[in-house]
């Protein structure tokens, strides 16, 4: 590829952080000083362009490093990856936690303006933050702030991210002002899938060991890889990101797969707004997630696996990291795994504020260094996934329940639940309750009883409960002895989608509530895609025009052209988020939330 | 060995064509009539647009027919209510939010078949109040506006304008840029969601871009948001007539390459020229010598 460079030059503290992403730079072909040599070798090539992958850690880490992105940084990173830099450029504007304008003050602070965080306090610090720091994304100085979508610390709301130039980033709930917490909402007797959360030390092998941690990677290996997979396809485990796929046909798929070249990846890009169950058991019990997935290497003769977490996440982000050391260090990565004789490589990934990447195919599109796009399915990626090879991508919570079936044996798994939905479940409830947090319960518990659980705040009288986060669907206080099953929430027009359940009591206007429900899927819209890049849009216009009242031709003309939309978006969109951006709103719109006279 | 061939039934119809094929080719074979978009003869689809979306049965959502290949036994439907409801909303969807009076092809057709009313989501943003896409996300509308992807047009040389506030973001000028066709990746989409935008490297001018003007971008582009320089003056200034436009196909004489040359001739002077799209040579693509370098054919020297 013959490409055309940027002529400015990094600082030499941009090109410190490059190199430190990339390893030295070792000639003039890639961005190093001229040598003797260079004249009579050609370097780059394939090789060079083979490291694309690495484009989103070299952003991450000249974001961290200068807190914005600039011309000469690109430009460099172009360089030494031999990228075309108008495609690094499209690529670092795709993601919110990029900065591609003028430089910005040193510290960034996202505020969480969505649904939750503005239920419990989160205007009221918007306000406090404006007198402070001056208008969003203006604040000159030391400090500046901008408004994020839900930051998955609902149990704490209201939420803050904050990004410090030459650090890097924490999160912060500012009523506790503690950068991580593990809120479990019940006894702790009853729990599976939380057990370790908040016990064991999360930055310890030995504490996660001393707990019966590696005990079920043993088990795997002891049964083999095709005890595993038939052990997940009788335990009828299904996949808790939102699809339910079943786990154990997803791993035959991949398992069957010829070639040596395949991956598993966690999909640990938990952004569904009002969810936080991943985040919980990640910062809680870090090393369950990289024992299953390393169990789901050894199932599917996968020898490469990939963590994507979220760029929000950083405390789960770090003791990941360290998690993912010590375990090589005891040899439980790497070459010849416990001794076992299969190999399983780990990398851990750090997604830049882009909700879509959780969609399984933009979530490839991202690790492979390139805009977090979609593409159409089929073909699915169990037969063509990242870097075109078979690949099979599990939530984080489903990794982890893997390691339960193998714990408790696939019929005692399959006993727990109903007929179609199987074993515990983690539902993060929040909003207006009492105890917000996530909960531990077996399949088929009623919403009633989540309420219960979790005691129904503000008024003390339900409105509404959205199923699901925002892709998910309102149900009324009509529907609360509703099973919260996958079954049970398709009755009621729901799915479970990511397990979020947020409360809103019987006094909530929900006109700007659904306004903001329409803005988040504007403003995460990939954009490849006309229904869906177009219609978030217009759906937004017309939730503000209904809210404002101020409508066109009146509510039922609204309604139908609401309705009309939701209909392209979900028939012709190509992934699931256009595919969802209208369920809860035309949920919404049965339930006469909004617009009512 | 004969291609294997695959039976297929369109809007009730039992078709054998050829395996491997496309729905859309399918289709048409069958003689149904769909329209597209995004999708170019000679380039990957880019999936993009979805105004050629159908009906396959057992599918949950619509299918894009123009990237899905023919399987055995499947059954497509072209004139379901669904697949007209999808397709008058992606044109009425377009038509709100970008320019589309210099669309060639068959939009103006379609936009008509179908019924489609751009106009049912509120009156346009006005252009004074609506910023360049900036990079990054959180873009403000106006309320009671409908949002559009307006941009001031970009004039920066003699031999072709950007006007964006025609682009459908159809992804065909990045792909002709980049890796269908020329290799040059001067341009590629930027920003996310409706303020993603076709865009150089931190929307530096052409000339100081990767840009080597071939025009093979022009080439691609449905809806006229890039246009040769002259076609665009003459467009503004109302002059522009294809009605009276000859085209006359020749040899491009630069080099012995052989690319084919439509010379697009408008009262005895040069106004456009272009390669077809079927020719095995050019696949419609040209340099910047056969597109541009004939100012000298009308020369009084």
């Amino acid at each position: 590829m013959d490409i055309r460079l940027l002529l400015d030059r990094p600082t030499a503290a941009e090109r410190e952080a490059v190199d430190r992403v990339l390893g030295s730079a070792t000639s003039d072909w890639d961005g190093g000083g001229p040598s003797r040599a260079d004249g009579h070798v050609a370097r780059g090539g394939r090789a060079t362009r083979r490291r694309r992958h690495l484009l989103l850690p070299a952003l991450h880490a000249v974001q961290d490093e200068s807190g914005s992105i600039s011309r000469g940084a690109l430009g460099y990173i172009c360089e030494r990856l031999s990228i075309p830099p108008a495609e690094a450029y499209g690529v670092a504007t795709f993601y919110a936690l990029f900065d591609t304008g003028k430089p910005r003050a040193p510290v960034m602070v996202h505020v969480c303006d969505d649904l939750v965080c503005m239920r419990r306090g989160g205007a009221e610090l918007r306000i406090r933050i404006e007198e402070t720091l001056g208008p969003e994304r203006e604040g000159a100085g030391e400090r500046s702030w901008g408004s994020s979508p839900c930051l998955g610390q609902c149990d704490r709301a209201p939420a803050a991210l904050v990004h410090t130039a030459g650090t890097g980033y924490e999160t912060l709930a500012p009523y506790d002002g503690v950068t991580s917490q593990v809120t479990i909402g019940q006894d702790r007797g009853e729990l599976t899938l939380l057990r370790r959360a908040g016990v064991v030390d999360p930055a310890s092998l030995d504490s996660y060991r001393a707990a019966g941690g590696y005990s079920m990677l043993d088990r795997a290996i002891g049964i083999g890889p095709e005890g595993v997979i038939a052990s997940l396809e009788i335990s009828g485990l299904r996949g808790r990101g939102g699809a339910a796929f079943p786990i154990g046909a997803k791993w035959r798929g991949v398992a069957e797969a010829m070639g040596p070249d395949k991956f598993v990846i966690a999909n640990a890009d938990e952004s569904e707004p009002g969810t936080f169950k991943d985040r919980v058991l990640m910062e809680g019990d870090p090393f369950a997630l990289i024992e299953a997935l390393t169990i789901a290497g050894f199932a599917t003769g996968a020898t490469k696996g990939f963590i994507y977490v979220r760029g929000e996440y950083p405390v789960a982000e770090t003791l990941l990291a360290g998690a993912v050391a010590q375990a090589y260090e005891a040899g439980l990565l790497g070459r010849d795994v416990a001794g076992a004789g299969f190999t399983f490589e780990l990398e851990l990934r750090r997604g830049a504020g882009a909700y879509i990447c959780g969609e399984e195919t933009a979530l490839f599109a991202s690790i492979e260094g390139h805009r977090g796009e979609p593409r159409q399915k089929p073909p699915f990626p169990t037969e063509c996934g990242l870097f075109g090879r078979p690949t099979a991508v599990n939530n984080v919570e489903t990794l982890v329940a893997v390691l339960a079936v193998l714990e408790m044996g696939a019929e005692t798994f399959a006993s727990i639940g109903t007929e179609r939905s199987k074993g515990p479940k983690l539902f993060c409830v929040s909003g207006d309750v009492t105890r917000p947090g996530v909960y531990e319960v077996p399949f088929g518990t009623t919403l009633r009883h989540m309420l219960d659980l979790a005691g129904v705040g503000g008024s003390g009288r339900v409105g509404a409960v959205l199923v699901g986060g925002a892709a998910g669907a309102f149900v009324g206080p009509e529907s609360l002895d509703m099973e919260l099953t996958f079954e049970g929430a398709g009755a009621v027009g729901a799915g479970l989608g990511s397990g979020a359940l947020i409360v809103f009591d019987d006094e909530t206007d929900f006109g700007p509530v659904l306004a903001r429900i329409a803005r988040f899927f504007r403003d995460e819209s990939c954009g490849q895609c006309v229904p869906c890049r177009i219609g978030t849009v217009r759906q937004e216009e017309a939730l503000v025009r209904i809210a404002t009242g101020r409508t066109i031709g009146g509510l039922e003309e609204e309604r139908t052209r609401l309705g009309d939309l939701a209909r392209v978006m979900t028939d012709a969109s190509i992934c699931g988020l256009g595919q969802t951006a209208s369920t809860a709103i035309q949920s919404a719109m049965r339930l006469g939330l909004a617009g009512a006279p | 060995m004969s291609d294997p061939s695959v039976t297929v039934t369109v809007d009730g119809r039992d078709l054998e064509v050829p395996a491997g094929v496309s729905v859309l080719d399918a289709c048409r074979v069958g003689g149904a009539d769909i329209p597209t978009l995004c999708f170019g003869p000679t380039m990957t689809p880019a999936n993009a647009c979805r105004v050629c979306v159908v009906e396959v049965e057992g599918s949950r959502t619509l299918v894009p027919s123009c990237s899905r290949r023919v399987e055995e036994g499947m059954r497509i439907g072209t004139e379901s209510d669904r697949v007209l409801h999808s397709r008058r909303l992606v044109m009425e969807l377009l038509g709100s939010a970008s320019e589309l009076d210099r669309a060639g092809g068959d939009l103006p057709r379609w936009m008509e078949l179908s019924g489609a009313d751009p106009s049912r989501f509120g009156e346009a943003e006005p252009e004074k109040g609506r910023q360049p896409p900036s990079p990054g996300h959180g873009h403000e509308s106006i309320p009671g506006r409908a949002a559009t992807v307006f941009e001031p047009v970009k004039v920066e040389d003699e031999l072709y304008v950007r006007d964006y506030s025609r682009c459908i973001l159809c992804y065909r000028c990045v792909d002709a840029c980049g890796v269908e066709h020329q290799n040059t990746f001067a341009i590629a989409v930027a920003g996310r969601g409706f303020d993603a935008h076709i865009s150089t490297e931190f929307d530096v001018a052409l000339p100081d871009s990767a840009c080597v003007y071939c025009g093979n971008c022009v080439a691609v582009c449905p809806t006229g948001a890039l246009v040769g320089k002259i076609e665009y003056d003459m467009r503004e200034e109302g002059v522009w007539d294809e009605t009276r436009q000859e085209v006359t196909r020749t040899v491009c004489s630069y080099c012995g390459v052989g690319c084919n040359l439509d010379l697009h001739v408008q009262e005895g002077r040069i106004v456009k020229v272009t390669s077809p799209h079927d020719h095995e040579v050019t696949q419609g693509n040209l340099c910047i010598k056969g597109r541009f370098g004939w100012s000298y054919v009308g020369s009084g020297q």
